[in-house]
């Protein structure tokens, strides 16, 4: 029994209604969540379809921690300032705090969850174990999820403030930093991150 | 957040009259959602008008591009035609934010989002904008990365976007739909407002009218450099930018980001392009009003200036 079942044991508790989050409301009888304030949002997580009842207010982020219990993604600073809540929505990374989970009726959302687990690793999180691309492991899935679409981005052509040609989108460590700095690490395993995805942007060429 | 009911517009009709009603437009949420968990804003009818087909670039009948209000921010950077015609915009909005930020970012959005200002967002601080009457903390506190120009005694707080830079070096409208339907297209440099003593207002807009694109006139040639002055080299707001198209058509022009509350741009400091960067910087800060702790901006401002005359003089 680990800390993290108990904790998962307790989630469907958590979610119910009439149990706010400290975030939902600030005045004193509006804060809990009643039938008739919630809304419903269809979504398609990692491959799974689920439908959710929740209060509007409800970030993508809170909906995928607290209502899915899908804790790899992680809150740093819940403004968009740090990206630890990367995540993948319609092939497109964004901040999933600076969200709202009704605003993605129909969508598919790829969470760090979605893209490997300990028996099937992603090459993206392959590459940060053997590179030694993290140390508390936090902004981890953030960086993971934001350097897999990063790797798509430069793919599609779409050019970065480093880009020197802007019609011509070329891979460089340079790009890879200049790409990835809307994701913070603390820790500062920064070098580490950028071996990493140079590690796998070279396998996905050969 | 404070509560609010939230709903899809299904249509641009749909849109505007719920926004008449005291709806609030969301977009990509990237500006509105970070103020409403802090409370600064607080709309109790959340519109959501990210289905509404604004989403298209399209070239127009003069040669130019009309960028639909909700075209994402990379998806406009990334645009063939803005890279190649338009370059000065790629790199401002490249310049600006972070990957995930610029993938839910929308070019209206981009235009409305509000002051960083350390007092606006401290809702513990006296602050005209956020709270009309309040007093202003940012005059006799931190100052350091407000505006030199354009400024009251009411609000010295700068408009953050790198990309309405770009836009208004290149003369771009914004265009609107009201509720009654009535359009209009607002000249850029008249979109935004200078605080005076209402710095609560900030741009012309009417309560529900929406924005649906922002147009381009037809590309001036020239060569465009945006360049941005910050404290780290990535993924920080501007201290000072300047969005420069030299020798395009009309000559060379200049727009400033980090010094205002709304992009800076002064005629005669584009006419004094051919006596040098000095002049340019001279007549673009006439009747700056700095405080102590950012009067530097003025050399800053001076010194991006000649750093990108010399960069283009290398070029020729």
């Amino acid at each position: 029994m680990t800390r993290r079942a108990v904790l998962q044991g307790g989630g469907a508790a958590m979610a119910l209604p009439g149990i706010a989050s400290a975030e939902a409301g600030a005045g004193p009888s509006r804060g809990l969540n009643r039938e008739r304030d919630m809304s419903t949002v269809e979504l398609t997580v990692n491959g799974d379809r689920v439908q959710l009842q929740l209060d509007p207010r409800t970030t993508l982020l809170d909906a995928l921690r607290e209502h899915m219990q899908l804790t790899g993604t992680k809150k740093g600073c819940d403004h968009g300032q740090c990206g630890a809540c990367t995540v993948i929505v319609e092939g497109q990374r964004i901040n999933s705090c600076l969200t709202l989970a009704v605003m993605h009726e129909g969508e598919s959302v790829t969470t760090i969850e979605g893209l490997g687990t300990p028996e099937k690793l992603h090459p993206m999180q392959r590459a940060f174990v053997s590179h030694d691309g993290y140390q508390c492991g936090y902004c981890t899935p953030g960086q993971i999820c934001s350097a897999v679409a990063v790797l798509a981005e430069i793919e599609a052509g779409i050019p970065s403030h480093a880009t020197e040609d802007l019609e011509q989108v070329m891979l460089s460590d340079t790009e890879l930093r200049e790409r990835m700095s809307g994701n913070i690490c603390r820790c500062a395993a920064y070098p580490n991150i950028i071996a990493a995805i140079r590690d796998v942007a070279a396998g996905e060429k050969a | 957040m404070r509560p609010f009911t939230y709903s899809r517009a299904a249509s641009v009709e749909d849109a505007v009259a719920a926004g008449s009603s005291g709806g609030r437009f969301i977009a990509g949420g990237t500006n509105l959602l970070d103020l409403m968990k802090l409370q600064i804003e607080t709309p109790s009818r959340l519109i959501d008008v990210n289905h509404l087909g604004l989403n298209r670039i399209e070239a127009t009948p003069e040669g130019g591009l009309r960028i639909g209000a909700m075209v994402r921010n990379t998806a406009l950077a990334a645009h063939k035609d803005v890279r190649r015609d338009y370059a000065v915009l790629s790199r401002a909005l490249l310049a600006g934010a972070s990957g995930q930020l610029r993938n839910k970012a929308t070019t209206a959005g981009n235009l409305l989002q509000r002051t960083r200002c350390p007092y606006f967002y401290d809702t513990r601080m006296p602050c005209n904008k956020r709270k009309p009457g309040s007093g202003c903390g940012a005059v006799q506190g931190v100052s350091r990365s407000l505006a030199i120009v354009g400024t009251s005694d009411a609000c010295i707080a700068q408009h953050p976007s790198d990309m309405a830079v770009a836009m208004r070096v290149l003369d771009a409208t914004v265009d609107t739909v009201a509720a009654d339907g009535a359009r209009r297209s607002i000249p850029i440099a008249d979109f935004h407002q200078l605080p005076g003593d209402t710095p609560d207002v900030e741009t012309v807009l009417k309560q529900g009218e929406l924005i649906t694109s922002v147009t381009l006139p037809k590309p001036l040639g020239g060569t465009h450099v945006y360049r941005k002055v910050r404290d780290r080299s990535s993924y920080a707001f501007a201290l000072v930018s300047v969005a420069a198209v030299f020798n395009g058509e009309g000559g060379s022009r200049f727009a400033f980001g980090g010094i205002a509350p709304k992009p800076w741009r002064v005629a005669a400091a584009d006419a004094a392009a051919s006596a040098g960067s000095g002049r340019v910087a001279e007549a673009a800060l006439a009747n700056a009003r700095p405080t102590a702790q950012n009067a530097f901006k003025q050399q800053l401002v001076a010194n991006t200036l000649t750093s990108i005359f010399r960069q283009q003089e290398a070029r020729s």
